[in-house]
């Protein structure tokens, strides 16, 4: 089943599957002429700035904001107390807790948003906002999970009623018993504590909004910064108590997005209620510290995993104990039914009968958040601490990882595949992907050289990752975001002319969507890619969907609009049919056209079937050729691959460099293999970034060691590596398309990759873990403490 | 992000700057490549009533060789040093320290002197131009008392002052500069047979420095060292030349084990934080290793191994 | 302050505040919005411009510095209705994802193919390390640089 080579069925000139087309939305970018909502500018516009909590805990005991209201050119001061009056002091979040607008009562993470400024001018809406005065009683900040679970923690949610602890929530997944049974049955028990440190997606476009909203005839158009602009607008409709047909959300053009704009921020909130309230449009447009300190982070989770062995090298079962840091709100964006988002895929690319997960999240005086950072929820997690425990468990059995890893995949045959967790894989091949990336890297010469190198004194690691990830949530039936039903829809007309405009619920952030999703109309349609225009974004112009994170575009809305076009080919054979003089029977569908079987004569294209569905429709048909779909998925997607890493150390000063980096994906079918590959690329380079030196940390009163770009470390061009790509590919069997889905993998599988590299420079020293991200330092005291040094 | 309100001013000759200077002095701050004053004023941490821009005075931009020294004025930006045609040939230490300044883009507009002046002990021209013991020059407006704010009742009638650059820097955020002083160039001395390397640990493009070490060293006819110069940056309260080091140096003929013993005593003199970039204990070890590597660099550079 | 400053070839006169960040200048006063704002720490170079044919980050320099001189932003990189090699390049290349970052990359390009006509892939890299990118990855945006310099250096060549 799996293929390398995929060949596409339409002529470029069409553009369907499989064409690298180059994009259509980089016409504007490449002159500047982008529209973010930054760039937005309505007559009469005020702008915002928020007064934030310089503390992580502390209880509010007075807020004067004259001096503020002093300044001129400031319109308004809003305060938590003036939003209580229109029950907007709190709001509710994507996990069904809530979340604070504006603080009253306590601060709860430092960055907390206590005020917001509305003024004439940007810059004195900041002077204003530093004048805001804010007196605090101390009170503990809890920095960590594991303080926060203590009996004697000081309790951050007292807001809530039934709350008496920081914990915010229990999970399991699994089969407890079972997962005993096994582990007494194992020869050894292999584990690995380790931390996926706190990480924020950070698109170089922060978030913002502008908020227009009419006080005469009600009616809000809220320009921002949206990855799921329909989901927003119902969350705005429930919270702000604004009718939903009077909420127009436009999500313009992102710059990039990574799981960051998909909770719903305090800004957006006040800013719309201050447009409401004073009746002038209000800009509010984050700095990069608010963004870093305030908006939704990724990771923060504490991990024990065991993998139970026998001496042979096989698995038996796996038990994975977790404590996620959650932050002062539970905003996790995730389906609700599952706490710990789909971690529980943690079992991998391996085939053993038994698993078994527990989760707690404790709340903290952090930022909240929870959100997908270019990875579906909290798959990056279970990813990264199989890859790293089946590497240990090599070492501990004395096998070569790859070897390990070979004798424990599932296997092809195996599929579809049910996992001990409840996950059903889709379709997959594991070892052929394996065995690729290790042609490619020259697996055994590595080896022999890591041996040579030591004798010189040199260290050179190589490591891989052969992940499952698991993508496009989901079926409606499990999956769901604060009730609404995870699947997405594609509207399509054709038009007389046979040109078409494509309107869908999800969103791109960068990803190509006007030029990928045309592409689907042309293979199932025959229309050229280029006659194809695609919408999205704007809720008053496209039908109900979730959005665009978790990868899921490709496979919830990619299928939509691959089964919409299906619809609409099938309503094209009556009309060709009817054109044709013959019988819906003996017609026979080639690209572009429907024909008389035996007589390709005989033909029509669809260009004039569209015409004539508009001039000259069959009597018994409704005229028009167009429909929309909702796509409900009937399973996810499991994309996987190999990535491998070598690595030279240093060994006097723990700096490393990755010398190679192979990355073999498979991605089932490409739509556009262009796009496919530069979506790897960006992907390696944030699991390159999260390995190597992009953390945030808190020092220990709760204040943000990771709150602008100078702390918080982006990977320039000078560090990142260069990468090396391959594939293979294996269709999905239930997607219209095959396709599964791809923006995220890389960021997924590839930060297992470097610290396996790097662990596996240093095993013989007898290291066999180090931290992400791993700076010179961290590498460097491995080395000291298990060297005797 | 976004400056508080300041007069701006933006004289053609220097004459006329440092009649602002005697004038406002402690409120005005001399705006150079603004790429530390900026970002300090975005944050609010500098809040300068006066920002007196030096950019329009002509004939501040010379890189060049003015009475056995090599001279780089006010205006010359890091980039230009990178460039510079004199400094390749000139000064090892300072062609290859530049690079490492900041990002390609942020070295079109910072200066050297503004680096110096700034006196950051994350910043990595201090610790080159401690090495190389270079001198400042200063003027003020002649025939004026000039009082300093800081050491207290110190004051002078302005010109010229040449100052080493150790009694120049002062401590972190401080040198001896006067608020009615310009510093308008900084100059090192020429040297026959020499070389001189920077080695820097940072976590990517645009960091400061985690540890930095510059190292210099001059040869005489015998092969011994005739003269040595070493400083680190980001590993004390200011960046610290390291005496002892330079002392154990001179005189002797260069051998692995002497620069080991270098790399010793500035591991032992340094005292370093433990902070997100790394442990106390880390960054002193790699004072060390880096001295090492460093002086051999130089050495290297200095027998004509690389120029 | 009044300040004369010319965009792209034109020269616009305005009276503001000497606080007044360039890049809210341009962006705002001027509604040239390509020009992008992404950090509060010059760190991530999403508002270069070339201010006399050098990169500068214009969130680290004041409107009134620019007086008299000449900017060239992401607008001005079309000449005579038609696409640079390097616009054309990072589309032929698929140098951008989101196109955040893109107008300064491409700025930054140009300046690197005028210094340096024939680049090394580490020239590259080395040039745009001011310069962050979220979504790319950098290969594609150095591999579009590399075209561009070979369009022109064939150009000036032919
Ligand atoms: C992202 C980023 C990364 C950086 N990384 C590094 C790095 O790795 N290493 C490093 O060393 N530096 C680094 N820097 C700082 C950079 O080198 C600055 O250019 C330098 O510190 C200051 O020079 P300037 O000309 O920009 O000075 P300005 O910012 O203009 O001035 C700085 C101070 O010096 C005073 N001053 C300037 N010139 C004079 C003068 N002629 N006479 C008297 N006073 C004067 C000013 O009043 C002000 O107080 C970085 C800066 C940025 C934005
Ligand atoms: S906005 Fe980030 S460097 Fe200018
Ligand atoms: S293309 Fe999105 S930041 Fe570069």
């Amino acid at each position: 089943m799996t293929t390398t080579e995929h060949k596409p069925h339409t002529s470029p000139e069409i553009g369907g599957l499989g064409h690298s087309r180059r994009r259509v939305e980089d016409a504007r970018f490449i002159e500047g002429r982008g529209n973010y909502v930054d760039d937005i500018t309505l007559p009469g516009m005020l702008h915002m700035a928020i007064h934030r909590s310089p503390l992580a805990h502390a209880r509010i005991i007075s807020i004067d904001t004259s001096a503020a209201e002093a300044v001129d050119g400031v319109v308004a001061v809003v305060t938590g107390e003036l939003l209580a009056g229109y029950n907007l002091a709190w709001m509710p979040t994507l996990s069904g807790d809530t979340q604070a607008v504006l603080a009253t009562d306590k601060v709860r993470f430092q960055g907390q948003e206590i005020a917001a400024v509305i003024a004439t001018d940007r810059y004195v809406a900041q002077d204003a906002a530093r004048l805001v005065e804010v007196e605090y009683e101390d009170l503990e900040p809890i920095v960590n999970p594991q303080r926060a679970l203590e009996e004697d923690a000081v309790l951050i949610r007292d807001d809530k009623e039934d709350q008496t602890s920081n914990l915010c929530f229990e999970w399991e997944s699994g089969d407890k018993t079972a997962t005993d049974e096994a582990f007494a049955k194992a020869d050894k028990i292999v584990s690995l504590e380790t931390h996926y440190p706190r990480s924020h997606p950070a698109p170089l476009e922060t978030c913002g909004i502008v908020a227009d909203v009419d006080s005469a005839t009600g009616q809000a158009t809220l320009y921002m910064t949206s990855q799921a602009p329909h989901a927003h607008r119902t969350v705005f409709a429930l919270v702000a108590g604004l009718a939903e047909q009077n909420i127009r959300i436009v999500s313009p053009d992102l710059g990039g997005g990574f799981g960051n704009k998909v909770p719903v921020y305090p800004g957006y909130v006040v800013a719309t209620a201050a447009s409401l309230v004073i009746g002038q449009p209000v800009k509010w447009v984050e700095t990069r510290t608010e963004n870093l300190i305030s908006t939704g982070f990724a990771r923060d989770y504490y991990m024990k995993g065991e993998l139970a062995v026998t001496n042979d090298g096989k698995i038996l079962g796996l038990k994975v104990d977790m404590l996620a840091d959650e932050g002062a709100f539970y905003a996790d964006a995730q389906p609700s039914k599952f706490r710990a988002g789909l971690f529980h895929i943690v079992t991998g690319s391996y085939d053993y009968p038994a698993a078994y997960v527990t989760t707690r999240g404790a709340y903290t005086n952090k930022a909240p958040g929870g959100v997908a950072y270019r990875c579906s929820f909290r798959v990056t997690e279970a990813s990264y601490l199989i890859e790293r425990l089946v590497q240990n468990a090599a070492y501990e059995l004395g096998l070569d990882p790859a070897e390990f890893r070979s004798s424990n995949f599932i296997q092809a045959d195996q599929f579809p595949y049910h996992s001990p967790t409840g996950f059903v894989y889709d379709s997959g091949d594991y070892e052929t992907a394996m065995r690729k990336a290790m042609d490619m890297v020259g697996y055994a010469d590595i080896q022999a050289e890591k041996e040579q190198a030591r004798k010189e004194g040199r260290l050179v690691g190589i490591g891989m990752a052969s992940f499952t990830e698991v993508v496009g949530a989901g079926h409606g039936e499990d999956y769901d975001i604060i009730g609404l039903k995870m699947f997405d829809s594609a509207e399509l007309r054709v038009h007389p002319t046979g040109k078409a405009i494509l309107k869908l619920g999800v969103k791109s952030q960068g990803q190509g969507h006007e030029t990928t999703f045309a592409q689907i109309v042309a293979e199932e349609l025959g229309i050229p890619a280029g006659d194809v225009k695609v919408v999205e974004g704007d809720t008053d112009n496209t039908p109900y969907g979730l959005g665009t994170y978790a990868s899921r575009s490709t496979p919830v809305a990619g299928a939509a609009t691959a089964v919409i076009s299906r619809k609409l080919r099938e309503k094209a054979k009556k009309i060709a049919a009817h054109l044709l003089e013959a019988s819906e029977e003996d017609l026979e569908w080639e690209t572009g056209k429907f024909f008389v079987a035996g007589d390709p004569e005989s033909s029509v294209s669809i260009q004039d079937i569209a015409f004539a569905a508009y001039t000259n429709p069959p009597p018994d048909l409704e005229a028009g050729l167009e429909g929309v779909h909702y796509y409900d998925p009937p399973n996810m997607t499991y994309p996987f691959g190999t990535y491998i890493v070598v690595v030279d150390v240093d060994p006097e000063s723990g700096q490393w460099k990755v010398r190679r980096m192979i990355a073999v994906d498979d991605c089932g079918v490409k739509i556009n293999p262009m796009i496919v590959e530069g979506q790897i690329q960006g992907g390696l380079t944030e699991g390159f970034a999260m390995s190597s030196m992009q953390h945030i940390t808190f020092d220990e009163t709760g204040n943000c060691l990771g709150s602008n770009f100078m702390d918080y470390l982006v990977p320039t061009a000078w560090e990142t590596p260069r990468f090396e790509l391959g594939e293979t590919v294996t269709p999905s069997p239930h997607h219209p398309i095959g396709a599964k889905g791809v923006g995220e993998s890389a960021t997924v599988g590839s930060p297992a990759a470097y610290v396996n590299a790097v662990v596996d420079a240093l095993q013989h020293m007898g290291v066999t873990n180090i931290e992400m991200p791993m700076s010179a330092d961290r590498v460097w005291h491995a080395m000291q403490e298990n060297s005797g040094g | 992000m976004y400056p508080s309100k300041f007069d701006y001013l933006a004289p053609e000759t220097l004459e006329e700057a440092l009649a602002v200077l005697a004038e406002r002095g402690d409120e005005v701050k001399i705006l150079a490549g603004g790429q530390s004053l900026i970002p300090m004023m975005k944050l609010r941490f500098a809040e300068p009533a006066t920002l007196l821009d030096i950019n329009r005075i002509p004939g501040l931009d010379a890189i060049d060789i003015q009475n056995g020294h090599v001279r780089v004025q006010a205006l010359a930006r890091h980039a230009d040093v990178v460039r510079s045609a004199v400094i390749k040939e000139e000064n090892d230490l300072m062609a290859g320290a530049a690079p490492w300044i900041a990002d390609p883009i942020v070295r079109n507009l910072g200066t050297v002197c503004g680096s110096l002046a700034h006196h950051d002990p994350e910043g990595d021209w201090a610790s080159v131009m401690l090495a190389l013991d270079a001198e400042v020059v200063a003027v003020s407006k002649e025939g004026v008392t000039h009082f300093h704010p800081g050491a207290d009742g110190t004051q002078h009638t302005g010109g010229t002052r040449v100052i080493s650059i150790q009694d120049f820097l002062v401590d972190m955020f401080t040198t001896s500069l006067y608020p009615t002083e310009l510093l308008t160039e900084v100059r090192v001395p020429r040297y026959e047979r020499g070389g001189g390397n920077y080695q820097k640990l940072e976590r990517k493009v645009g960091d400061y420095a985690t540890v930095g070490v510059a190292t210099h060293i001059e040869l005489g006819d015998d092969d011994r060292i005739t003269k040595a110069g070493i400083a680190l940056t980001s590993v004390y309260a200011h960046n610290l030349k390291v005496t002892d080091a330079e002392t154990a140096l001179v005189g002797q003929a260069p051998s692995d084990e002497l620069f080991a013993e270098a790399g010793r005593i500035a591991s032992a003199a340094c005292d370093p934080a433990s902070d997100t970039r790394g442990s106390a204990e880390y960054k002193r070890h790699i004072v060390g290793l880096f001295t090492e590597r460093s002086l051999a660099e130089s050495l290297k550079i200095a027998q004509g191994g690389q120029s | 302050m009044n300040i004369t400053v010319t965009v792209n070839g034109t020269a616009h006169t305005a009276d503001v505040e000497p606080r007044l960040l360039l890049v809210d200048f341009i962006r705002t006063n001027l509604g040239l919005t390509g020009t992008h704002i992404g950090c509060d720490t010059t760190s991530c170079g999403v508002c270069t411009v070339l201010i006399d044919g050098t990169p500068v980050k214009t969130c680290t320099m004041f409107a009134v510095q620019a007086n008299g001189r000449s900017v060239t932003t992401v607008e001005g990189l079309k000449q005579n209705g038609e696409l640079s090699a390097i616009q054309q390049a990072f589309r032929e290349h698929h140098g951008l994802q989101c196109g955040f970052c893109t107008p300064a990359m491409m700025l930054v390009g140009t300046a690197l193919i005028e210094e340096n006509p024939d680049p090394t892939e580490d020239d590259i890299r080395w040039a745009i390390s001011g310069n962050l990118c979220r979504c790319t990855g950098y290969m594609n945006i150095v591999k579009s640089i590399e075209a561009a310099a070979e369009t022109t250096r064939e150009g000036a060549s032919s």
